[in-house]
This record gives structure tokens, sequence and C-alpha cells, in this order.
């Protein structure tokens, strides 16, 4: 075997070479799907790339790309790295303020974007960002009369690229002869929690390396195919649509607009899938609200046959022996009546591998997926680490975990129970600040990832937290209260829930209701209620609660590093947590903090012996005014349980 | 002339009047809707036509697109006068409409809805049609690339196969004014396009508004409650009441006339 190719452009070109009339890209237009070969693709890289070189566009320079999923967006970032440069791909939907921050800091002289808005938001930090000299657009609606003279049509670009190439035939393939593969790839910057983004360098080695290892996993090749719908910014789809197709020689398609990817998906089948738990949880939705509205003929096989999917669908996607033939046959049956047709309504028929990572993915929707044959793993990583750090090997899938580490990756916990990794695909550095890669990287070579985890029996990792947010009750043992709270909230009818043990002997929990979920369920059973203070203090919504909370204490008991964690008290809060009264951040989540403080009362009577405890809360309504709200609240002890008796009840 | 007035930044000129109206009057028995009015429209103009309920802005439109023929005066079209004339011969000659309460097919898909704009331009019969062979499936494939054109111009391209009943009232909307557009007009008469909508709705049919008539040159006439809207877009305004004209010229000059005032406010007698 010949040497394989070392850096994206060589790659480009030896797909180009090996699968030239193979499709590389596909993109609806005016309602058809348009179809461009390796071949073609690499044609129409040569010349943006002697565009760019004509414009003055050097090696090392770095190219912003701003918009959503197009191929020419795509196009432009392997024409700069052709030329030795790196693109930049900028979240599309950020704020012009936002993106002159990433223009200064990467001291970006060209951008490729998508259309007038994007045009609009940096002529408008044009003053501050004097590097910026050219501003290259695909769509050149809306800008026919603009005369700003650092705008270029992308159609202009390619005239002068033809005329350029036509003056200088050998420059292209001089200049993919120069890249090396320590060379930086691609930077990324991450959104950043706190204080401003930080640019993550990527080397064609890293990324490389990576992706050869995720096509290896999963076996893709160039019969696959893939939607990229996700944002060009994020590493994901630089490394899933991007570096994969590389590698793998398949097809990315872009989807019509951002409106109508469901159709798009649909469309296309694409056998290769990401998202986020959010995307999963849309889908859904919509799968049932429309089953909600169908005759009741379709609704009786729907709920029927799911329920033989819940019971032995996973276990026949996992190929596990032992599963009655009668059920099989069910299955089966369903497989032709229900589970197909709707994989076909969401695009999902020729699916083989789908992913989820980001955030934890809840057990209903997890299981949902799986059931009716959709292979969901999960998976673990970050911008800096090229992702790829853990990912469920087929077969091999659970729920609870992010799957054991990838081949080539070193994956340490720390003492504090912080997750270090090494890899192949760690980043080179963050862009101009070594400071904060010294901190991130320590001299050994591990990344600290800021999570914090941990290896169950079988040798997958657990992600529980954040590193800084997790902490250890009064006996030593590890707590976790986001893993606990989310647990929680996976219930429907819990919203919200706040976990406290720091330093303590037990953990007790506040708890939020849904009221939309319990109104309902109230509602199906004839109970009165005035509204979300007298609903939370039912009795049946009570026990209805402590279900929960013992359904959440029989799993955790099951897990031996986190039994001590059962929470043994709760209340259920007379109001909801709400952002204006500083209880949760604007993004919704828990301040705990501030909320210990706030009910400091509650808080002790959980530790305490009381069953009950009054309390008065200052709240502040939609319309600015305040009021008070109070409630005796009634403190419920919910059972736990040792991990045999867990066992046994599982 | 300040740097954001239309002309300047979109450089587009306003030609010859392809529309006059002269001296026209209609009545219903004895109720008088529009009494010698007279005002014309320019090539690539928005015309507004302003006025309190009743002044008789809808039967203007009417009176100009055929569905009313007036008593008294003519209406002229790129240099053809008439009095009377049927709704199909003004489309055919160019003139393509929006209605205040939506008029569109609520069954039919958004796409085949605006399909039909292009009906009266489709030259194969019946039956070539019903066998969907040769020229009929060739001028099929040309007109649906038209108006894929239109859905992508207005940004529906999400929708296509929806059902027009099922979508939202600002999409109707939307689809209405494709369904105009389908057409090619030379003309357009909309009328109130964003009565109903919220600001997000009328900023997006504000831009719509302007950018068929930036880039597709087309003329046109437009009647709109909202008076931010009205001065926004056009470039001179017809103001009605009573079915008289009280008022033409620049939005500033209208805006700025104690007749149009009065006729808003009111007047103490």
């Amino acid at each position: 075997m010949t040497e394989q190719p070392d850096t994206f452009p060589r790659l480009l070109m030896y797909q180009a070479n090996l699968r030239s009339a193979r499709p590389a890209f596909r993109e609806k237009d005016l309602g058809i799907w348009q179809t461009w070969t390796w071949a073609q693709v690499a044609a129409e890289v040569r010349i943006l790339a002697c565009g760019l070189a004509a414009l003055g566009f050097e090696r090392g320079d770095r190219l912003a790309v701003i918009g959503d999923n197009r191929p020419r967006l795509y196009w432009a970032m392997m024409a700069a790295q052709a030329l030795g440069g790196v693109p930049v791909p900028l979240y599309q939907d950020a704020v012009a303020a936002e993106m002159a921050f990433v223009l200064q800091d990467a001291d970006i002289g060209f951008a490729v974007v998508e259309d007038q808005e994007q045009v609009d938001k940096l002529l408008e930090v044009l003053p501050q960002c004097p590097r910026l000299k050219r501003i290259c657009f695909d769509d050149p609606r809306g800008l026919r009369h603009y005369g700003q003279a650092e705008l270029t049509g992308l159609e202009d670009l390619q005239a002068a690229g033809r005329e350029f190439a036509q003056g200088n035939p050998d420059f292209f393939a001089d200049e993919v002869g120069k890249g090396r593969p320590s060379d930086v790839a691609v930077i990324l910057y991450t959104s950043g929690t706190t204080g401003h983004p930080k640019g993550v360098s990527q080397t064609h080695a890293a990324m490389i390396q990576t992706a050869r290892v995720l096509v290896a996993f999963d076996g893709f090749a160039d019969k696959d195919d893939i939607l990229c719908y996700l944002p060009m910014a994020w590493v994901g789809d630089f490394l899933y649509s991007y570096a994969q197709m590389h590698i793998a020689g398949f097809c990315l398609n872009c989807p019509e607009s951002p409106d109508t990817v469901m159709t798009d998906l649909r469309e296309i089948g694409p056998t290769y899938y990401f998202g986020p738990p959010r995307v999963y949880e849309n889908i859904l939705t919509q799968v049932m609200i429309r089953i909600e509205d169908a005759g009741w003929i379709k609704r009786r096989m729907f709920h029927g046959f799911m329920a033989v999917a819940k019971r032995v669908g996973m276990g026949i996607l996992e190929g596990k022996a032992g599963i009655p033939f009668k059920d099989r046959l069910l299955y089966r049956l369903g497989e032709i009546l229900v589970y197909g047709p709707l994989k076909n309504v969401l695009g999902m028929s020729r699916i083989r591998v789908a992913y989820t990572g980001g955030e934890a993915i809840g057990p209903d929707l997890f299981d949902f997926y799986r059931s009716i044959g959709i292979n969901l793993k999960q998976l673990y990583g970050m911008t800096e680490t090229c992702v790829t750090v853990c990912m469920h090997p087929s077969g091999d899938v659970k729920l609870e975990t992010v799957g054991p580490p990838m081949p080539g990756v070193e994956v340490r916990i720390a003492d504090s129970g912080e997750v270090l990794v090494r890899s192949p695909g760690l980043m080179k550095e963050y862009y101009k600040r070594p400071d904060a890669t010294r901190e991130a990287i320590d001299p050994e070579g591990f990344f600290h990832t800021g999570d914090a985890g941990y290896f169950d029996t079988g040798g997958h990792l657990k992600i529980i937290d954040r590193a800084k947010d997790v902490g250890k009750l009064a006996d030593g043992t590890l707590f976790a209260p986001k893993y606990l709270e989310n647990k929680l909230k996976f219930f429907p009818y819990i919203k919200e829930a706040v976990c406290f043990g720091q330093g303590r002997d037990k953990v007790c929990a506040f708890i939020n209701i849904d009221m939309a979920a319990i109104g309902n369920w109230a509602e199906r059973r004839n109970l009165p209620y005035t509204g979300y203070a007298d609903l939370a203090s039912q009795p049946a919504v009570l026990d209805l609660v402590r279900e929960c909370v013992e359904k959440a204490n029989r799993d955790l008991a099951q897990d031996s590093t986190l039994a001590n964690s059962q929470i043994r008290r709760f209340l259920v809060l007379h109001k909801e947590l709400e952002a204006d009264d500083g209880e949760l951040t604007r993004t919704r989540k828990v301040r705990r903090g501030h909320i210990g403080d706030k009910y400091a009362v509650l808080v002790d009577a959980l530790y305490s012996d009381k069953t009950s405890c009054f309390a008065e809360t200052q709240m502040r309504f939609e319309d600015g005014r305040t009021g008070t709200v109070s409630a005796d609240l009634q403190i419920v002890e919910a059972k736990t349980f040792g991990a045999a008796a867990a066992r046994k009840a599982a | 002339m300040n740097s954001l007035s239309p002309d300047v930044t979109t450089g587009r000129k306003i030609g010859e009047p392809i529309l006059e109206i002269d001296e026209v009057s209609l009545a219903f028995g004895g109720v008088v809707a529009l009494q010698g009015v007279s005002f014309d429209v320019r090539e690539h103009e928005i015309r507004a036509i302003i006025g309190p309920n009743g002044a008789g802005k809808s039967s203007m439109l009417n009176v100009i697109n055929g569905v009313y023929h007036p008593q008294q005066g003519t209406v002229a079209f790129k240099g053809r006068k008439r009095r009377n004339v049927d709704p199909h011969e003004a489309a055919q000659q160019g003139i393509a409409r929006t209605f205040q309460n939506i008029a569109l097919f609520r069954g039919m898909t958004v796409l085949d809805n605006i399909m039909t704009g292009r009906n009266l331009k489709m030259k194969s019969n019946f039956l070539q049609q019903a066998v969907y062979w040769g020229a009929a499936r060739r001028e099929e494939l040309e007109h649906r690339a038209k108006v894929e054109a239109v859905i992508d111009f207005l940004e529906i391209q999400h929708i296509r196969k929806t059902p027009v009943g099922r979508l939202p009232y600002g999409l109707q909307k939307r689809v209405e004014l494709a369904r105009a557009l389908a057409a090619e007009p030379e003309l357009l008469l909309l009328d109130e396009p964003m009565a109903g909508m919220n600001l997000e709705e009328k900023q997006d049919m504000s831009r719509f508004v302007l950018e068929v008539n930036d880039q597709m040159g087309t003329s046109i006439v437009l009647i709109e409650h909202d008076m931010s809207v009205v001065m926004d877009l056009s470039d001179r305004v017809v103001v009605l009441d009573y079915g008289r004209k009280i008022a033409d010229g620049t939005p500033d000059e209208v805006r700025n006339n104690r007749g149009v005032i009065d006729a808003y406010l009111g007047v103490a007698h």
C-alpha cells in the first residue's frame, strides 16, 4: 500500500483521483438536489484557491468562514488549507461584537461569508478590525448596491481564480505540495462559559489521525451519506463532516435552508447522523404529537408495537440471545407496520450509526431510538481533543456511560476526580494564549478536561459533572449534585431539582414540579387545585414525586460510587425557581449556592428532624412588582436502597 | 436627501407612468365609493394608497384590475386607455394582486397554490396536460423552475409541500405574494399585505416588498394602514377620504398636509 496522504489538500487530490466520479457534495437548490463529484470539487477548490491567491492570500494567513452549511463555504476552507492558510469558521448566529473579537484575536484578513446578513455584520465591525481587507460573499442577494471596496462576490473571486490559474498552471499543485502535517489545519473557537472564547489550533496530523480512527471504528466507506446541519464553527462538524469525508470519501449533503432540515433528512436518508440530545428530543416530540392526532387504529398499533419494541427491541439490536421466538416474530411484524414506516418518515431508514453527546440524554429518549432499531450511541470529547475521547462501540452501549476510551487515547482520573486525556488528537495550543495552554495541558501532556468522572466495572467512562461542582459528603464519598439533579429532571413530573450534601452526612433535595405535566395528571384524576403552590402541596402530588425520587435512589444504589448519594429527604418548593428571582441563570441552570442561602431555613429543616417547615419568600412578578408567597412545606422521607435490594427490585 | 432614502441605496430609476387613473368615479346604487379620483403610478415606483376605513382604497384596486367597472373615467395601463376590463385581461396584461382577506386554496400545498399563479402563462391545452407528455411536460418543468425561484426569493422552502390551511397567517400572506409574483407582473397590487402581522413579520414583508421592487423592477401599489410602513416603503402616497382624493405626494408632503391630518384625527365643526 502506498503512503497515505497526510494533509487535507493532499487527501482532496487523492480522493479526486480515486473517486473522481463519486459524489462529494450535494446541495438542494431551487428544489433540486445538485451534486458535485470529487473531481468537480477539486477543480472548484483549485479555482477558489487561485482566486484567494490573486487577492493576496498567503501561506499562514487566516480565513474566516461564516454561514450555514454551504458547499462553497466548505470549499473555501479547503482552498485556504491548500494555500497553507488556516480556516477559522465562526458561528453564523453570533452577533457582530462577538465576531469582532474573533476577527481581531485571530488577525483575520480575509473572510468568505454566506450572505447579506453576515456581510452586514462584518461591515459593522470593520472599523474595529483594520486587518480585515477582503470579504467574499456567496449569495449576492440584497448586495447589489453595496459599494464597499472590501466586498467581492464569489463569482468574481472564481473569475479572478480562473485567470490566475491560466497564468500559473502549476501554482495550486505546488502549494498543496508545500503543506506539512504539523501545520495548523483549523482554528476553532470554543464558546467558553467564562471570559472570551479561546481559539483551539488543531493540526492536519491530529485531525486526520482522529478521523482515521473514527472511520475505522464504525467502518465508514464512500457509500455513506451525511447531512451536515450543525454549525460549521463547531468541532463536531469539522471532524464528522469535513475531516471524515476526506478520509472515507463519503458525500456531504447540505440542507436547502436551516428550516428544511427535517424534509432534507428524509430525502437524503443519511447513513450516519450526529445530534445533541435536544435534536432527538424534538424529533420524538413531533412523532408523539402526530401520533396523538392520528386515528385510533394507528394510535393503538403504534402504542402496542412500541410496547413490544420497549421489551425486546434493544436486545434484538444488540444481538442478545434468549429472546423468545414469539417476541422476535412480533418485533418483525412491528418493523413492517410501525418502526419501518416511522423511521422512513424521520429520514432514519438507512441510519447505521447515530451519535449523541454534549450533555446527558434521558433514558426514555435513548431507549426509544434504540428500541426501534436505530443504533444510537454516546460519545464524549471536546474541541481541544478533536472530540473522540470515549465512544460506545456498537454492541456495547450503556445509557449511563460514554463508552471506553478510543484506541490511542489515554484517560486518567486525577485524585480530584477530574478526567485527564492524552491523545494524538490533542490540540496544538490555544491560539496566542500560551498561559491558557500551559494551564490546560500538564507537563506530562495530559489535557485537563474540567469534567469529573470515573470508570465503571466494564471499563466505560462515566461523566458526572463539572469537576469544580463535585464535592464530598461528610464521610468522604463522592457528591455530584448536577448528576443527581439531572437524574431527577429526567422524570417528566420534575422540572427542576436542587441537591444539597456538600460536607453533610446525607443528600437532601428541593424539587420543582412540572406544572404542565402534573397539572394534566391532576386533571385526569379530578384533583382540584388553584395554582402552583396549592398543587405542589397536595399529598397525592408529594406521593407521586416521592415515587420518582425512590426510583432514582434505586438506580443510584446499583452504582457503588454513588450509592451514598441517595436522596434521603426532600421537599417540593412552594414557588417555581425563576431567573427573575436570581435562582436560575438566564440559560436556566440552577444557582445552587444562591438558592441554599436564600432558603437557608428550608435547608436547615431538611437536615433536622422536622416534618414540615413554614416558608415565606419574596418573588418578582413578570410585570416587575414584588410580592410574597408563603406556605407550610411538608418534608418527605424517601426510601433508600442497599445495593442487593436494588438489584432484586430492578 | 438623506442617505437612507431608497433612491440612493438602491439606485433604481423611476420611469414614465405605467398606470394612469383619470377622473374615475364608482358608485354602488346610491353609495358613492370613488368620486373623480386621478393619479398615476410610475415604472419601478412604490405607490401607497392610504385613508380611513371606507375611503375607497380597496375599491380603487378593484377598479385597476377590473373587478369593478367605474361609471366614469378611464384607467390607462401601459398607455392603453380603457374603462371596462375583465380581471383575467388585466392579469394577462401584467397586473397581479393579493387580497385583504387571503384568497388561497386552503387544501392545496404551497407549491400548487403558487403554480396557479402561472396558469395564464401555460400554453399547452387540457388534453396535453392530462397526458403529461412532450410539450406539456417541458412546459410544466419550466413553470416549476420559475415557481422555485419565487419560493427561494421569499424564503418559503420549508413549507413547499405544506397545505396552505395549516400555515400561520403571516406565512399565508407570504404565499399569496408568491402566487402574485409567479405571474411575473409588471404592476403588483397589494391590499393590506401587513394587516394582522406582528412586528417581525411586518419587517420581513417590508423587506420582501422592497426587494421585489428593486430586483424585479416591479411597480407596486400598496394599501396599508401601518403608517410607519407606508412612510418607509413608498415613493409617493395618495390619500383618499370618502371616495375623494385629498392629497398626493411624497410621504413627507402627505404627513404635513392639513387635510390629511383632519381626515385622520377628525376636525372640530
